[in-house]
């Protein structure tokens, strides 16, 4: 397999950060640069959750392996993300306001559940090593590994509650993580019905 | 110190020089994305009016002018001003209609000529936990109000807003039903402080901004404020609203009035980001502009929000 894959992947995930700190310098994030930064980094997060799950049914419909091999950086990018995404909410967006960040955490099912995912990736990324997959054993290993499908759902619920309208980009994204869930339905269906 | 290049890294060169080329890329289109916000033609003899001013930092015109809501231009923040040029401002005309003695259409030119401009300095809250101080230049509602003699009748003032079928809005996802509609109760709408503005900083509306006429109720909710107003209705009745109807009129209400105490059902409504400033501040009652209390005396404003 081509050597360039993994680090040509790893500088491609490393883009949208280069790209915000670009903006950033050139003052080019717009009237409200928080909310820009919170807002673009949620999205890079997301879309690399999204990238993660496409890699199996990559495998299943195109009978390619190459997606697999970046899988598991596709999945520590997004935690990657989703912890700037995080502490830009508590750190820029609530200026560490922890009496807020704890009542918003509470009261309110969109940060609630923002949180809630944050929380089911965190034992993914720490596990995603070979390592951690040995102690484990493979079978516990993936079935905790699983909690991804959960992270999934939940994500798209929370970029939906974002919108106050126009939910248009959000249900687009939300049918993509429907039909790369659906495919290994599918294809689950298929092999036991054989 | 060991000047021959690691192999490693040699044998890297072509990647290292992709990647190189890449945030070149990167640079000179991040360059390129900042356009200068154009700017309207000067209104002639505005004066300020101290009594409606304030000395906290004006949000520059740039911040204004591209930080918009305005669906019928599209829903982000960004799209209003750079679809600023689907709307037609020329010609125009302002109906008004329904419970007065005199009715009329008018034209905005006659419009411009007919009331003196002043600048007022007003702090805008919008329902997204932003704000802006912005110098609006127009004339106080009650007066243009006024020249058509509501009825008896008149208990309530609805504002229609422009649609236009090239705006990129109104064709799209927008989520909302268009014309736009907002409203206001009759003693809100002649109080002092409610305005029409057809300026900001001394210069004719940009188009994104609700060129060439707009309302502005400094102590509600930016959404209130309705953009490009083609009709003022006067009823007896209250009427239909956009955002009062949305989500079955659990999101937003019809009153709308800024107030820290009541919850957005999706996020807080006890602080502001005002544009340009880091921390998050307090946000205050009516949007500071206490002298509005006397309008809701003895109104549950949980219920009313």
């Amino acid at each position: 397999m081509k050597r360039w894959l993994v680090p040509a992947a790893f500088a491609a995930c490393l883009l949208p950060l280069a790209w915000l700190v670009v903006r950033f310098l050139r003052d080019d994030l717009g009237a409200n640069p928080i909310a820009e930064v919170l807002n673009r980094l949620g999205l890079d997060a997301f879309v690399l959750l999204v990238l993660t799950l496409a890699c199996t049914p990559a495998q299943i419909l195109f009978k390619v392996n190459w997606p697999i091999r970046i899988r598991k950086l596709l999945g520590d990018f997004c935690f990657f993300y989703a912890c700037l995404h995080l502490l830009t909410y508590a750190g820029l967006d609530q200026g560490l306001a922890f009496g807020e960040i704890g009542r918003d955490i509470v009261k309110r099912p969109f940060i609630t559940l923002g949180v809630t995912t944050w929380v089911l990736l965190l034992p993914l990324a720490v596990t995603s090593t070979q390592g951690w997959q040995r102690r484990l054993g493979y079978r516990r290993w993936k079935g905790l590994h699983r909690l991804v499908y959960l992270a999934g759902v939940l994500a798209c619920v929370h970029f939906l509650w974002r919108f106050k309208t126009a939910l248009f980009e959000p249900l687009l994204w939300s049918g993509v993580v429907a039909l790369l869930l659906g495919i290994r339905i599918v294809s689950r269906l298929r092999l036991q019905s054989r | 110190m060991d000047r021959i290049t690691p192999k490693a890294l040699f044998l890297r060169r072509r990647e290292l020089l992709k990647l190189g080329a890449g945030v070149t890329l990167l640079t000179s289109a991040a360059a390129r994305a900042r356009a200068a916000i154009p700017h309207g033609p000067q209104l002639p003899g505005v004066k300020p009016n101290p009594k409606y001013s304030t000395d906290e930092k004006k949000t520059p015109f740039d911040d204004i002018a591209s930080y918009n809501n305005f669906y019928e231009l599209g829903t982000d923040k960004s799209d209003p001003s750079a679809n600023a040029d689907k709307l037609q401002t020329r010609p125009w005309q302002v109906v008004v209609d329904g419970e007065v003695k005199k009715p009329r259409t008018w034209k905005i030119e006659e419009i411009l000529h007919s009331f003196p401009l002043e600048e007022r300095v007003y702090r805008l809250r919008c329902v997204e936990a932003w704000s802006m101080v912005i110098p609006w230049n127009g004339f106080p509602l009650a007066d243009f109000l006024a020249r058509h003699e509501p009825t008896s009748r008149a208990r309530y003032v609805a504002f229609t807003s422009a649609v236009q079928p090239q705006m990129p809005g109104v064709r799209g996802f927008a989520g909302i039903p268009f014309p736009y509609l907002e409203g206001l109760r009759i003693d809100e709408a002649t109080h002092p402080l409610a305005l029409l503005a057809v300026g900001i900083y001394g210069e004719q509306l940009p188009n994104q901004d609700g060129a060439p006429i707009r309302l502005v109720v400094p102590w509600k909710y930016g959404f209130k404020s309705g953009k490009s107003l083609v009709r003022i209705h006067l009823q007896e009745t209250q009427p239909p609203t956009t955002w009062s109807q949305y989500a079955g009129g659990s999101e937003y209400g019809f009153y709308a009035n800024v107030n820290p105490e009541v919850d957005h059902p999706r996020w807080s409504q006890a602080r502001e980001r005002r544009i340009g400033e880091f921390l998050k501040r307090k946000t205050l009652m009516f949007n500071g502009y206490e002298e509005v209390a006397p309008l809701y005396a003895g109104m549950d404003l949980r219920k009313f929000f």
